[in-house]
């Protein structure tokens, strides 16, 4: 009872959040409304027992990626919303399609998984009073390769942005 | 019932109050040494040698009049004392100030909660509270409070790196990210963490000083260039709420860095028999007076040394600070592997 009752106000916050993202006037208060909902998928997480991947949310997320995303909004555009180019009702048909889509393919997996209940087993490590251990030990085993391109990946990302701030090298 | 829902409530109503209470004594305590180190007395007037004196100060700012500029941005104005306060003290709960204590019979853990995630914990409360700074510089719709906000904001976000590199060489020696648990690694090895990761301490000191904006690295509030920093359009307790925060965060630098290096609640030579005179003093005196330790080097610091420019101050952190921080963590790892 209490999980559920628990489970369905996160859930129900995550949702408004995610929603007033979107709809804020403002570029910051979206920006803030977007750490509000950071903050809630990391209660959410830390209700499923996860607290490694709760923390990990309000470090890399929360505290990271959307200070960066601040800056930009601030430095960007402190006179307000910019100016829209283009006719609002194509660029409101195209995220209609593109929305549509995004559900067609949840409701695909949905429908997939409730076909295929597979045999997945319930996470043991919540049992053992911790999952870092095992999360750092899956990442350096089974998900190396995984893990290794990740890496690889934000690398570039990394060297791609200095390029493109450095007029000359 | 009482041993999950009452204990921890006291032990948090406890502790809100005592750092409250500690926040408001380290200004006063701050203004003495301040004073003493430039041949001044310092607040003389209120009570005994000024002992009053915080408590004068903070009636004085409840009283003052609120102002929001007309231009702010309203909510987030308001919000932003808030988001900063609110991280610093919760910061408290996994700071373990003893194992446990002895009261009215009971044996009470000092600790709000042991999580095995403790160090973790910390680490992304001191990333939540850069929100205040932004925020603050941003609501309050004027050149200066949003240039210290960006300072702020950037510094904060260089030095956490190289803090947070360092604390990984750390707890590849402790083998733990429960705060009572690296205590305990520190007392099975016998020595404190300050003698095994020299570096890491230092360097977790430096970075704590420009995390929590103190002198040398108080950039975000240098008079002279940007007349008060991220708090210039705040007035009455919405300032004193900035205020408390910094101090707040001093504590929460002094109380990690006690836990984390210097041994915690465990006496000097923990393992050496001869000394177990020393245990008739009980831990989480040893652990206090530590803090407190850190908490007077911070103010010397701030009499001491003259104020950083800012392009030294990125250097510092990305040239010197993370590099070295690779490294420390490099050597680390092969010594723990060759052991």
């Amino acid at each position: 009872m209490f999980e559920a009752t628990f489970f369905y106000s996160l859930a129900a916050l995550v949702l408004g959040f995610g929603v007033m993202v979107i709809t804020a006037r403002n570029t910051v208060h979206s920006v803030l409304f977007l750490v509000a909902n950071f903050l809630c998928v990391a209660l959410l997480f830390l209700g499923l027992g996860a607290e490694f991947l709760a923390i990990i949310q309000v470090l890399v997320y929360a505290g990271g990626i959307v200070v960066l995303y601040l800056f930009v909004v601030m430095l960007v555009s402190l006179k307000g919303v910019p100016e829209g180019q283009g006719s609002p009702r194509r660029r409101a048909q195209l995220g209609f399609l593109m929305s549509a889509a995004v559900l067609a393919e949840i409701s695909a997996i949905l429908v997939y998984s409730a076909r295929h209940p597979g045999n997945v087993p319930a996470a043991p490590a919540a049992l053992q009073g911790g999952n870092t251990e095992t999360v750092g030990m899956l990442l350096y085993t089974n998900y190396l390769v995984p893990f290794e391109v990740a890496s690889m990946l934000l690398l570039v990302a990394m060297i791609g942005a200095i390029l493109l701030a450095k007029k000359e090298i | 019932m009482l041993e999950t829902y009452v204990v921890p409530l006291l032990k948090i109503a406890v502790l809100l109050n005592a750092v409250l209470v500690s926040v408001t004594y380290m200004v006063l305590l701050e203004r003495k040494v301040i004073a003493w180190v430039q041949v001044r007395l310092g607040p003389m007037r209120v009570g005994p040698y000024g002992t009053l004196q915080p408590i004068a100060d903070a009636i004085k700012l409840l009283l003052k009049e609120d102002i929001t500029p007309a231009r702010a941005d309203r909510w987030v104005f308001t919000l932003a004392p808030i988001v900063s306060m609110v991280p610093a003290l919760i910061a408290f709960a996994v700071i373990p100030f003893d194992r446990e204590a002895r009261i009215f019979g009971y044996r009470v853990p000092l600790y709000i909660a042991d999580v095995n995630i403790g160090l973790l914990y910390i680490l992304s409360i001191t990333s939540i509270s850069v929100y205040g700074i932004i925020l603050a510089g941003y609501a309050s719709n004027s050149k200066f409070p949003l240039l210290a906000g960006l300072r702020a904001s950037a510094q904060l976000i260089s030095y956490e790196v190289a803090v947070t590199i360092m604390l990984v060489s750390m707890v590849a020696t402790a083998g733990t990210l429960s705060m009572v648990g690296i205590v305990d690694a520190q007392y099975r090895s016998g020595l404190w963490y300050a003698f095994v990761q020299p570096v890491a301490f230092v360097t977790l000191f430096i970075g704590g000083l420009a995390e929590t904006n103190r002198a040398p690295f108080d950039l975000p509030e240098a008079e002279q260039e940007l007349t008060g920093g991220f708090h210039t359009e705040y007035s009455g307790m919405r300032f004193a709420l900035f205020f408390l925060a910094e101090y707040a965060n001093m504590i929460v630098v002094s109380a990690v860095a006690t836990t984390l290096f210097m041994g915690g609640w465990l006496r000097p030579f923990p393992n050496v028999g001869a000394l177990s005179v020393l245990d008739f003093v009980p831990g989480w005196i040893w652990f206090l007076g530590k803090t407190f330790v850190f908490l007077y080097v911070f103010i010397w610091i701030r009499a001491t040394l003259p104020r950083y420019r800012y392009d030294q101050l990125m250097r510092l952190g990305w040239k010197v600070l993370i590099p070295l921080g690779i490294a420390n963590l490099v050597v680390t790892a092969i010594v723990k592997v060759l052991l």
